[in-house]
C-alpha cells in the first residue's frame, strides 16, 4: 500500500487546493529556463499544458502523431464543457458540480480531485473567452448554456456541435503562439514508443519520426503524457483511427501503475454499425437528448418505419423508467437501457440493434414558439414544421448533416437510429493529486489518467478535465517536483539509458517485421475488438471474462506468429504504426478483462451481470470495492493489484437513482 | 450485414517520396457496399494489397467524422470529392455508380509538397498560425467571461470563420494555390471579436507575410475555394481580411 500515496492535501475539502497553491514549492524564473519538459500528445490537455508551461518559462517539447497539433481527437468533442458559473441563476455552484460529478461517477472517484476540478472549471471558461473562442451567446451578448445528462442545472457552455473543435483551436492557438516565440519545439508526425528512465526517474522518450522512420532520443526533466484514452482496444469506437494506448502502455511497463482499466464509457447515442467494413463509429452528441426523445416500438420485431408507428404504440422507455431525468439520464444508464430493449427484441433498423432518437416533438414545439415570436396567429402545420426545423438546424445542424452523410437518411424527416458505442475510458494511468504517476517525473493528464470521473463520466466533463489539468493544475503541481530538480543539468542523449531504450524499441520493430506471417494488423485488431465488445462491453460476467482472457492470450500468440507487416521500418509506414499499437492493445485488453473480473460489483459503466438490483440497475458493493484498482506490471503479462481506498468525507455514497 | 455489389476501377497516385517521381496506378476493387465510406473502400483495397504482400497506399486520415481536417484527397479532380460541404472521410460510396472509374490524387501545391502517395506536408499552415493566429493572453490572466458582452451576430460570424478545419482544400482547389481563405478565416475570427482588436494590425500583416513567404499564390477572386470548402467558409472573410490588411498598412 505504501506504493500508492495519493498526496491529497490536509484540511477541509473546500480549502485543499487553495492551501496547496499557496504552499507548493516554486521554481524561480531563471531556473525555469533551464528545465525541459516533454509533452506527448497535443489535445486539450497536452496543448493547454504545453502552452501554459512555456508561458511560465519552461523549455517545452511537444510530440503528436498527426501532421498538426490541431488534429488531436479532442477536436471531435461535440456537445460542450461544464462549468459552475451559475450564469443561469438556477442554483448551480462549485459544490453542486463536484457532487454531480462524484455521483455521476458512481462514487469511484477521489473527492479532492473532483472538487479541484469543479473549482477551476470557471477559470477555464474565462480563459477560453479571452483567447477568442467563439462560444454560443444569447442576444444580450452573454454566454449561453444548455443541459447535459446527469444534472438538473444548465451549466454546459458550447459552440454549436463543435465545442471540442473550438476549445482545441483555442489551446492550439496558445501553443502556436509559444512555438512562434521559440519557447516550444513542436514535433508533428512523431510517435512516442518508450519512456527513458534514469535512476528511477523519467528523463526522456524514444520517438519515431513517422516520415523517415528514424528513432529519436529526447531528454526532459519531466515527461507529461497527454495521450488520450484507449477505446480503440475495441476496434470500433468513436475514437479517431490513430488513437492508441502505446505511450501509456509503455509507461505502464516501465513502472507506472494502471488505474481501473475496465472502466469504459459506452456512449448511448452513436450511429449504428452498418456492415463488416465499418472502421469507426460516429457519435451523435448527448446534447441531442435535450430535445430528442428516445423510443422503441411497443411491439417486438416491429418492421414498420419510425414515422408509420403511431404515438400510442411507442415506448419512450427512458421517460417511463426514469421520470425525474427522462432522456437526460447519465450515459451508462441510457446505454444499458438501449441494450436491454434491443436484447429483448424491440430494436429497430435492418440490424435490429438500434433505437430511435426522435425530434418530431421538438420541431413542433420550437416551431410553435417561433411562430408566436413572429406574431403568426394560426400557423399552418407546414409553417410550424419549417420554423421548427430552422431552430433545430441552428442548434444541431452539423450533427444532422453528419448523420445524413453516414446513413443516407434525413433526420429532419425520419427519426435517427442510434445505438451505444465505445466512447471514452475513465481508467488510465494512476496519478496522485499532483498528476504524477508512480514513476517519478512522469505525469499523466486528461483522458489518459484515471482520475476525476470514477466509473462513469458525465457529458461535457471531458473537455473540462483536459483543460483543467493542462491550464490550471499542472502549472502549479509540477513545481513540487521540478523545484527539486533545478540542479540537474540536461542529460545528454548519449547516456547509456537512452541507448539501451532505443535498442529495445528497435528490437521490437525488428521482431514485428521478422514474423513474416500471413494476416494483416487489422485482422487481429478486429478480432480483439469483437472479443472485448462481446465479453467486456456493456454487460460483463465471470464466465465471459474468463473466456475473453483465454481468447486474448491465444490471439496474442497468433499475432506474434502470423502477423504480416509490409514495407520497411525506415519509411513512412502506417502498417508498422498500427502493428506497434495493436501489439499493446493485445496486452491492455487482457488487463481490462482481469480488472473487470476482479471487480465483481457493478458501478457506473462497469456492469457485472451478477450484481444488479431487482430493477436491473447497477448494484455497487461499497464494503468490498470502494477502491481504485491499481495494477502493477510484473512483466510477461502478469500483474499485481494494489488498492487505493476511496474515502468519502463529504459526499455519502448512496444507490444512484435517476428515477 | 450489408454486402457490396459495386465494382470500381481506381486510378491512384503513387509516389514513394517527395524526391521521386510519381504516377497513377490502376487498381480494380470489387464488392464495394454503397454504405461504405470512401476511406473504408481504401481500407478494403489496402487489405487486398497487404494480402498480396504489396505496400498499401499511404493517405492521411484520423477522426473519420469530418472535423480533424487530416484527410485530403482530390477525387475526380475535386478536393474532397464530388459532393459539397463534406470532407473525404464523410464521402460515402453511394455517391458513385457500379462500374465507375475514380481518379484519386493528393493535394497539389508548391507549399504542400508530397511526402508519400496521397500524403502531403501542410506544415506551411502551422507556420502561418504561429505568426499571428492567436490572442496574446497568458493562462490565468482572464477576467470573468461575461464581463465582455459580445453581440450574438458577431459571435456567430466569428464562429462561422473559426469552423475552418485547416484541411487545405482551398489551396488544392485554387488554380493559383492561394491560401487566402484559410488565412482570412483565422484573421476574421479574431477581427470580429473585441478581444481580437488589440493585435489586429500586427496579426494580419504577419500572417499575410508568412503566407507569401511559404510560396502560396495570389488570390484572383475565382471563389473556387469557397465552393470546395467542406465547412462552407465564406468568401466574405477574404474581403474582410483585405480590409484589415489595408487598414493595417494605412496605420503605419
Amino acid at each position: 500500500m505504501s506504493k500508492l500515496d495519493s498526496k491529497i492535501p490536509e484540511g477541509n475539502l473546500e480549502q485543499k487546493w487553495t492551501k496547496y497553491k499557496s504552499s507548493v514549492a516554486l521554481v524561480n524564473p531563471s531556473n525555469k529556463r533551464n528545465l525541459e519538459i516533454i509533452v506527448v500528445g497535443s489535445g486539450l490537455a497536452g496543448a493547454s499544458a504545453a502552452a501554459s508551461l512555456a508561458e511560465l518559462g519552461y523549455k517545452v517539447k511537444v510530440f503528436c502523431y498527426q501532421d498538426s497539433a490541431r488534429r488531436a481527437h479532442s477536436i471531435a468533442a461535440q456537445g460542450g464543457i461544464n462549468a459552475a458559473k451559475n450564469y443561469q441563476n438556477d442554483g448551480d455552484s462549485v459544490y453542486r458540480l463536484f457532487y454531480d460529478t462524484v455521483k455521476g461517477g458512481d462514487y469511484r472517484a477521489r473527492e479532492a480531485n473532483v472538487y479541484r476540478l469543479a473549482e477551476v472549471s470557471n477559470n477555464i471558461i474565462d480563459q477560453c473567452v479571452a483567447q477568442g473562442v467563439p462560444l454560443a451567446r444569447e442576444y444580450g451578448g452573454m454566454l449561453s448554456n444548455r443541459s447535459f445528462g446527469g444534472t438538473q442545472v444548465q451549466r454546459t457552455f458550447y459552440a454549436a456541435g463543435q465545442t471540442g473543435q473550438q476549445l482545441l483551436l483555442g489551446a492550439y492557438s496558445a501553443l502556436q503562439r509559444q512555438i512562434g516565440l521559440g519557447t516550444v519545439d513542436m514535433f508533428t508526425r512523431h510517435e512516442m514508443l518508450d519512456i527513458v528512465k534514469i535512476d528511477d526517474k523519467a528523463r526522456g522518450i524514444i520517438a519515431r519520426d513517422m516520415v523517415t522512420g528514424k528513432l529519436e532520443r529526447h531528454f526532459g526533466h519531466a515527461v507529461l503524457l497527454c495521450t488520450g484514452g484507449y477505446g480503440n482496444v475495441f476496434y470500433l469506437s468513436t475514437n479517431a483511427m490513430g488513437c492508441n494506448a502505446t505511450a501509456a502502455w509503455k509507461a505502464h511497463k516501465k513502472g507506472a501503475f494502471f488505474g481501473n482499466p475496465c472502466f469504459t464509457q459506452i456512449h448511448p447515442t452513436c450511429v449504428p454499425v452498418s456492415g463488416d467494413h465499418q472502421s469507426k463509429l460516429t457519435l451523435m452528441s448527448e446534447s441531442l437528448r435535450n430535445d430528442g426523445r428516445i423510443w422503441v416500438p411497443k411491439k417486438q420485431g416491429d418492421t414498420r418505419k419510425g414515422n408509420e408507428i403511431p404515438e400510442e404504440e411507442r415506448d419512450y422507455y427512458l421517460e417511463r423508467r426514469y421520470p425525474a431525468f427522462g432522456n437526460l439520464v447519465p450515459r451508462d444508464v441510457a446505454s444499458r437501457a438501449a441494450k436491454e430493449r434491443c436484447d429483448e427484441g424491440y430494436g429497430v433498423g435492418a440490424s435490429k440493434m438500434a433505437v430511435f432518437l426522435d425530434f418530431k416533438a421538438a420541431i413542433e414545439r420550437f416551431g410553435k414558439t417561433q411562430a408566436k415570436k413572429m406574431s403568426i396567429d394560426n400557423p399552418s402545420p407546414q409553417q410550424i414544421k419549417e420554423f421548427g426545423k430552422q431552430v433545430i438546424e441552428e442548434k444541431y445542424g452539423n450533427l444532422f448533416a453528419m448523420y445524413e452523410q453516414i446513413t443516407g437518411e434525413n433526420p429532419y424527416e425520419v427519426p435517427m437510429r442510434i445505438y451505444p458505442a465505445v466512447h471514452y475510458t475513465m481508467g488510465g494511468l494512476w496519478v496522485d493529486y499532483n498528476l504524477m504517476t508512480t514513476v517519478q517525473g512522469l505525469y499523466c493528464l486528461g483522458e489518459a489518467n484515471f482520475s476525476d470521473h470514477g466509473a462513469n463520466r458525465l457529458g461535457a466533463s471531458a473537455l473540462m478535465q483536459g483543460l483543467a489539468d493542462g491550464y490550471f493544475v499542472i502549472p502549479y503541481t509540477i513545481g513540487a517536483y521540478l523545484s527539486k530538480e533545478i540542479a540537474v543539468k540536461p542529460i545528454p542523449t548519449t547516456h547509456e539509458a537512452f541507448a539501451a531504450t532505443e535498442k529495445e524499441v528497435q528490437e521490437r520493430i525488428d521482431k514485428l517485421f521478422a514474423i513474416k506471417g500471413t494476416k494483416s494488423v487489422d485482422h487481429f485488431h478486429k478480432k480483439l475488438g469483437k472479443i472485448m465488445w462481446d465479453k467486456c462491453g456493456m454487460a460483463r460476467e465471470e464466465k465471459g471474462l474468463r473466456e475473453a482472457i483465454q481468447e486474448i492470450r491465444a490471439l496474442r500468440e497468433e499475432f506474434w506468429k502470423d502477423l504480416r507487416v509490409t514495407g520497411k521500418p525506415n519509411e513512412m509506414n502506417p502498417e508498422l504504426e498500427k502493428a506497434c499499437r495493436v501489439a499493446d492493445f493485445l496486452e491492455l485488453g487482457e488487463l481490462m478483462c482481469m480488472d473487470a473480473l476482479n471487480r465483481s460489483e457493478s458501478c457506473g459503466g462497469h456492469f457485472r451481470v451478477e450484481s444488479q438490483t431487482e430493477e436491473g440497475e447497477a448494484k455497487r458493493n461499497d464494503d468490498n470495492f470502494s477502491y481504485v484498482a491499481t495494477w502493477e506490471n510484473k512483466g510477461n503479462n502478469t500483474y499485481e493489484l494494489h488498492k487505493e481506498d476511496l474515502i468519502f468525507d463529504v459526499v455519502h455514497p448512496s444507490q444512484r437513482s435517476y428515477k | 450485414m450489408s454486402h457490396g455489389n459495386m465494382n470500381l476501377t481506381l486510378k491512384i497516385w503513387r509516389q514513394n517520396s517527395g524526391s521521386e517521381p510519381g504516377q497513377l496506378v490502376t487498381y480494380p476493387v470489387k464488392d464495394i457496399s454503397p454504405d461504405m465510406s470512401f476511406l473504408e473502400m481504401f481500407d478494403v483495397l489496402n487489405e487486398q494489397l497487404v494480402a498480396k504482400n504489396e505496400s498499401p497506399i499511404v493517405f492521411d486520415h484520423d477522426c473519420r467524422e469530418g472535423i480533424c481536417g487530416m484527410c485530403s484527397m482530390v477525387i475526380n479532380g475535386r478536393a474532397h470529392g464530388p459532393k459539397t460541404g463534406i470532407t473525404t472521410c464523410q464521402l460515402h460510396m453511394r455517391s458513385f455508380k457500379d462500374g465507375d472509374t475514380i481518379v484519386v490524387e493528393p493535394w497539389r501545391a508548391q507549399a504542400f509538397p508530397v511526402i508519400k502517395d496521397l500524403t502531403v506536408d501542410r506544415s506551411s499552415f502551422e507556420r502561418i498560425q504561429a505568426k499571428g493566429g492567436f490572442i496574446s493572453v497568458n493562462t490565468g490572466t482572464a477576467q470573468d467571461a461575461n464581463c465582455l458582452p459580445i453581440p450574438k451576430d458577431d459571435a456567430d460570424a466569428s464562429f462561422n470563420a473559426a469552423a475552418c478545419i485547416g484541411c487545405g482544400a482551398c489551396v488544392a482547389t485554387c488554380k493559383n494555390a492561394s491560401a487566402m481563405l484559410f488565412v482570412a478565416a483565422k484573421v476574421s475570427q479574431f477581427a470580429l471579436l473585441p478581444q481580437g482588436k488589440v493585435e489586429a494590425t500586427t496579426r494580419v500583416k504577419n500572417m499575410v507575410a508568412q503566407m507569401d513567404a511559404e510560396g502560396f499564390g495570389s488570390c484572383t477572386n475565382t471563389s473556387a475555394c469557397e465552393v470546395e470548402c467542406p465547412k462552407g467558409i465564406s468568401l466574405e472573410n477574404i474581403a474582410r481580411m483585405n480590409r484589415e490588411y489595408l487598414v493595417a498598412n494605412c496605420v503605419d
